[in-house]
């Protein structure tokens, strides 16, 4: 790359370079990765062919993990090493996640989110989650024959800010540069509504294996537009695994089971509701540890009636969607189906039943979050020229307030709220000379406090002396376009400034992340200096790329003197590239970052300007 | 911030999409200007950008879709209308409202309350029925208050009507939640 032949004007530019860009399927039961390879999108299978990776992780007692089928095939012998499900657990405390008492780990409950102690020391569930796509990273690069340029990943849409953060934790923990979160109905309708070339309002009623998400999308000339969106982040597939299983027991007779039987005894289930997809009755035979032989049959309408609250439970959420749309059944265009429990039979009649038509499945339910996201990653890493790719715009999923006295919720940004948003709310004082005050951020739509999520706590402090209520602390809320929150908090009467932002605490520090990655590379054997170096080149590139490309098309808006200012701080950092030092190249790398602030707001404007050409102001 | 501070970021909400400051907003040149402009501000443009590009396209993005989210909602609208125009509003602190109409909104709320006790949806739809044309009979009034007839001070009171009614709109919705 050399900037110095582009900053010549009439220089043709260097030929844009298809950079290697994956969606990944975080899914409670199976991940997946996909790219978008000649112009689709296709699913990377492993070495054997296999297009899943079933999400379970096993850890060893000598350090190591084994991921997916190895650590599926030990999991009835192995089972308080063998994390299945971990999504359920990610940015959850202990009390938050519901039938705990089924899942046979040795939690911890630490403050944020649990932990499990396992055979290869305690981990969080991010660190589990990392494990999983660092194998389908792995896959990813040897299959691409290359270093990954960006992945978007995606998260149910009911996903709140403690979730979404520890999934991009993970992300970064696994080495993944993360594009973007990304919404998983949104990744189906991507994957659907260019496939089918509709137009309309669509819903994607989307049963994962841990979540539900229904979201409610109007589809127009290139612009996903997500209008509402529902769920509920505990439910899913392994719940009808639940209610066989607790029925198998029931029917048997059996005893309060050993961690390994309660394994063996819900992998069972789960094959029976497979077969009954297909079948009208199912074996459930096992042989339990004591030497106990379990054999029962369950029929379709016994399966239908011992899961009908289940199916009835999913129809809450999306009358609630409806309602915040603003629509009836009667304005949907047509209903996609994702997420391999959608191939239950009464959940494809239940909903057709609901919207009055056939609903949409024509697109594997399990592959269609991982082509959508793989889309998604080959436009936002910009392999398609404008004007043939498309925007999505994306809404946060639950409101988000501030802890006011009694315990009472004042919503700052309401759910449904297309995103990059921001808001704030002025709070004052309560007594005189008060010098510090503290805030609680929560997520949710309830009124008092204790039936919401908490995110955050944090102090400002040197507040001056003042009577009571005459103190103006502005408290601002920003959500980018992952969905992710971060609060900052000023006092500004006196123009003694005091500031503070906060991210939500259950995300994981910086510096644990650190922690984390050197852990790991220590254990890779992978040399964290070799490992920074190569990151922060990649970094720099980029960058250069990006300011190249940017004087290109908008030069013009700068002087010669601020143009000069900009092409010496590119300089410097191309010079540097080679150099093994990679704080200095971090350091450059800033410095041109801030060099280009103000051309870059200058832009943006000239983006509006050239959005709104041609348009006549009273024409309307 | 106030460095980079473009003539988008300090324009107000009329003037960033183009559009003439009018209560009788088309809509369908809202939503056009609207996804023109994120066509070319919004992040995902900019994934692969530089940390300034990055951070001033999450700063416009913001701003463009707060003043889309006010254009939009006819109550939101209005008030940025009369905020334009100078008149002090006061909406949080001046409550005083027509006899009559608080009277109507007393037994709409004595209606609702009922029909939550009595778990009786039909009831809430026949609420939100009427509270629907009774927004738009509102809203009609206060274009023409706003837009042609300049009375702001008689708009201020429909806004306040408005406000009371929106109020009402996410209790029914609260209402269809406990019953679900």
């Amino acid at each position: 790359m050399v900037l110095l032949q582009i900053s010549e004007p009439g220089a043709s530019p260097a030929p844009h370079e298809h950079r290697l860009a994956v969606g990944i399927d975080l899914g409670t039961t199976n991940s997946l990765v996909a790219t978008v390879r000649s112009g689709a999108a296709t699913v990377l299978p492993d070495a054997h062919g296999r297009p899943l990776l079933p999400s379970i992780v096993r850890f060893l007692p000598d350090g190591r993990a084994e991921v997916g089928y190895a650590a599926q095939a030990r999991q009835a012998d192995d089972p308080k090493n063998t994390i299945v499900s971990v999504k359920r657990y990610m940015g959850r405390g202990i009390k938050d996640v519901t039938h705990i008492e089924n899942a046979p780990y040795d939690f911890i409950d630490a403050p944020g989110m649990l932990q499990v102690r396992t055979a290869a020391g305690v981990k969080s569930p991010v660190e589990v989650s990392a494990e999983i796509l660092k194998v389908l990273r792995e896959r990813a690069e040897l299959s691409l024959q290359g270093g990954l340029s960006g992945a978007v990943v995606t998260v149910p849409a009911y996903f709140d800010d403690a979730q979404r953060q520890a999934t991009k934790d993970a992300a970064r923990l696994a080495g993944l540069n993360v594009l973007r979160l990304l919404n998983e109905p949104t990744a189906a309708a991507i994957a659907y509504g260019l496939e089918n070339a509709s137009e309309g309002v669509y819903a994607v009623y989307d049963l994962g294996g841990g979540t539900f998400d229904l979201s409610i999308l109007k589809l127009a000339r290139g612009v996903f537009e997500v209008v509402a969106t529902s769920g509920d982040s505990m439910l899913g597939g392994d719940d009808f695994d639940q209610r066989v299983f607790c029925w198998s027991v029931e029917q048997a007779k059996l005893a309060p089971l050993s961690p390994r039987d309660m394994r063996l005894l819900l992998v069972k289930a789960r094959e029976a509701k497979e077969f009954l997809t297909f079948h009208s009755e199912a074996n459930i035979t096992a042989k339990l540890s004591s030497g106990e032989l379990v054999d029962v049959t369950l029929d379709t309408e016994t399966f239908c009636r011992i899961t009908q609250t289940l199916v009835h439970k999913t129809l809450g959420p999306v009358r609630k969607a409806l309602r915040d749309a603003g629509l009836t059944v009667d304005g949907i265009k047509g209903v996609v189906m994702v997420g391999g429990a959608t191939r239950m039979p009464q959940i494809q009649r239940a909903v057709g039943e609901f919207f009055r038509r056939d609903p949409l499945n024509n697109l594997d339910p399990d592959k269609v979050v991982a082509l959508g996201a793989a889309m998604q990653a080959n436009v936002l890493a910009g392999n398609r020229p404008q004007g043939e790719d498309w925007l999505l715009l994306d809404v946060i999923p639950l409101s988000l307030g501030i802890e006011t006295m009694g315990g009472l919720v004042e919503k700052i940004i309401p759910r449904n709220t297309t995103i990059p948003a921001a808001r704030g709310q002025e709070f004052t004082t309560f007594k005189d000379g008060q010098s510090a005050m503290s805030f609680h951020v929560v997520q949710g739509e309830r009124e008092l406090v204790s039936d919401c999520r908490s995110l955050a706590r944090f102090e400002l402090k040197g507040i001056p002396p003042m009577v009571a209520g005459a103190a103006r602390v502005r408290v601002s809320f920003q959500v980018d376009a992952d969905g992710l929150l971060s609060v900052a908090a000023k006092e500004a009467t006196t123009g003694a400034e005091a500031s503070v932002t906060v991210k939500p605490s259950y995300g994981i520090a910086d510096a644990d992340i650190e922690r984390m990655l050197r852990d790991s590379f220590e254990h890779a054997r992978e040399d964290v200096h070799a490992r920074a170096l190569a990151e922060q080149r990649v970094e720099a590139r980029r960058l250069l790329e990006a300011t190249r490309s940017a004087l290109q098309a908008d030069g013009h808006l700068l002087s010669v003197e601020e143009r000069s200012v900009i092409e010496s701080a590119a300089q410097s950092l191309e010079k540097l590239l080679e150099s093994t030092d990679h704080r200095a190249i971090k350091r450059a790398a800033d410095a041109l970052n801030r060099a280009t602030e103000q051309f870059a707001g200058r832009r943006m404007d000239e983006g509006i300007r050239r959005a709104l050409a041609g348009r006549k102001i009273g024409s309307l | 911030m106030n460095a980079v501070a473009g003539k988008a970021l300090t324009s107000n909400h009329f003037e960033l999409f183009g559009l003439e400051p009018v209560f009788a907003l088309n809509a369908d040149s809202l939503d056009s200007a609207y996804r023109d402009i994120q066509a070319k501000v919004h992040p995902d443009r900019f994934a692969h950008a530089g940390d300034a590009e990055r951070r001033a396209s999450l700063q416009w993005t913001t701003r463009v879709n707060e003043a889309y989210r006010t254009l939009k909602d006819p109550l939101q609208r209005a008030r940025h209308l009369l905020e334009l125009r100078g008149v002090d509003v006061a909406f949080e602190t001046n409550t005083a409202m027509p006899a009559d109409f608080l009277v109507q909104q007393m037994a709409l709320r004595e209606s609702l309350e009922e029909a939550v006790e009595a778990k009786d949806v039909a009831s809430l739809d026949s609420l939100r029925k009427g509270l629907v044309e009774e927004k738009s009979k509102l809203e009609k009034q206060l274009g023409e208050s706003i837009d042609a007839k300049n009375d702001y001070a008689g708009a201020a009171g429909l806004v306040r009507k408005l406000m009371f009614l929106d109020r009402l709109d996410s209790e029914i919705d609260l209402a269809y939640e406990a019953l679900d």
